[in-house]
């Protein structure tokens, strides 16, 4: 373990003007591919999960490039624990208002008396408010991991 | 040491390998794990949820309590991360 | 033999995926290193995934992504569609499997900032003393 640290550390990787450029121009297509998956749930094998993932992946690659201070600027801590807990909160939020207006928790066509479009049309809406919720809880968590386990969880330094 | 692990390892492989006799064939449509309840998801989720992928309705809709407590082990994972490795600085 | 010979062409999925849930196993009881232990636990849990996906299959049957008016128009026969389930149950098995990984890598660097060492004899000789 001693050896490699040694090592890393007389390579000395730093910081990289095509490695920089060529990230700050990818990571909005990045994200906005991560929105399309989160989006196209239910017409393609994909859905809340692997979306958030694709937008968390585009946190850590700008943290990989440029140093974590330069990603807390654009994607603040503040900014992640709200983000988080909003995802959170939108899945047991829509489940919550469905049971407030008489149905069961988490039964979607009852939402039919709020606005009317018809029982299977709300189902598939309440599908996808339920996958945006998620979507966000996953991104934040997997930029969350990513700082913590990178920096040792001193917020300061490392990758 | 690591005879009695590859030992173990054999020992372990054999008894399971021993265990899927009674599996049904691969592929085999009349398997009971592609009857009784498949079958109602198949037939009835398109009409009923109007989403065309079956896996997202029944994810989103039928079982989307376990997809709030998926959900929920993700945030208490981030949130162990934080507690585990997070030092006030002093 | 000859029956041991027809099982295992009938059922081989299974028994690839039991040869590859060995190979993850070993790596759980027999190194020494902890990193290695956790990537053996990782590879015991996708093949115990693939196990299951790949139970569910059927001959000659689709994707579970139908076409939305074919389905509303005729219904659907469900001997032409991949069984659902256990891709549901997967998807939860992996997010599972990913907060495990980083709630133990966070636990071992702990174990390394506490007793410098990753060797799993070496950090029971300093428990002892």
């Amino acid at each position: 373990m001693k050896t490699l640290q040694e090592r890393a550390r007389q390579r000395s990787v730093g910081e990289n003007l095509i490695i920089q450029t060529s990230v700050r121009m990818m990571i909005p297509f990045i994200q906005l591919f991560g929105l399309y998956v989160i989006v196209h749930g239910h017409y393609s094998p994909v859905g809340g999960f692997q979306g958030g993932v694709l937008l968390g992946s585009s946190i850590v690659l700008m943290a990989l490039a440029y140093d974590l201070k330069t990603t807390t600027d654009y994607f603040s801590e503040r900014a992640n624990i709200i983000t988080s807990n909003a995802g959170a909160l939108i899945f047991t939020g829509v489940g919550l208002l469905c049971a407030f207006l008489g149905g069961l928790f988490l039964d979607y066509a009852v939402l039919d008396r709020l606005i009317p479009l018809g029982p299977a049309e709300w189902r598939s809406m309440g599908i996808f408010l339920v996958e945006v919720g998620v979507g966000l809880a996953v991104m934040s968590i997997m930029a969350s991991l990513f700082w913590d386990l990178g920096s040792g969880g001193s917020m300061d330094e490392g990758l | 040491m690591k005879a009695l692990a590859l030992l173990a390892t054999v020992v372990t492989g054999s008894i399971l390998l021993y265990g899927t006799q009674d599996f049904p064939a691969w592929g085999d449509p009349t398997s009971p794990a592609s009857t009784h309840l498949s079958e109602y998801y198949i037939e009835n989720a398109v009409e009923e949820t109007h989403a065309p992928n079956l896996v997202t309705a029944v994810l989103g809709d039928y079982r989307s309590y376990d997809t709030m407590f998926e959900m929920i082990v993700i945030y208490c994972a981030g949130m162990a991360v934080m507690g585990v490795l997070r030092r006030s600085k002093e | 033999m000859q029956g041991m010979l027809t099982e295992i062409v009938a059922k081989y999925n299974y028994w690839i995926y039991v040869v590859l849930m060995m190979v993850g196993f070993y790596a759980m009881i027999g190194k020494r290193n902890l990193v290695k232990k956790l990537l053996g636990m990782n590879i015991f849990q996708t093949a115990i995934i693939l196990l299951f996906v790949s139970s569910g299959v059927k001959r000659e049957g689709g994707i579970p992504i139908l076409d939305k008016y074919e389905a509303l128009k005729h219904g659907v026969d469900p001997a032409t569609v991949v069984n659902p389930l256990p891709h549901v149950l997967m998807l939860t098995a992996i997010v599972v499997a990913v907060s495990i990984t980083g709630v133990a890598l966070a636990i071992l660097l702990r174990i390394y900032r506490e007793y410098g060492t990753l060797e799993e004899d070496e950090i029971l000789e300093k428990i002892g003393q």
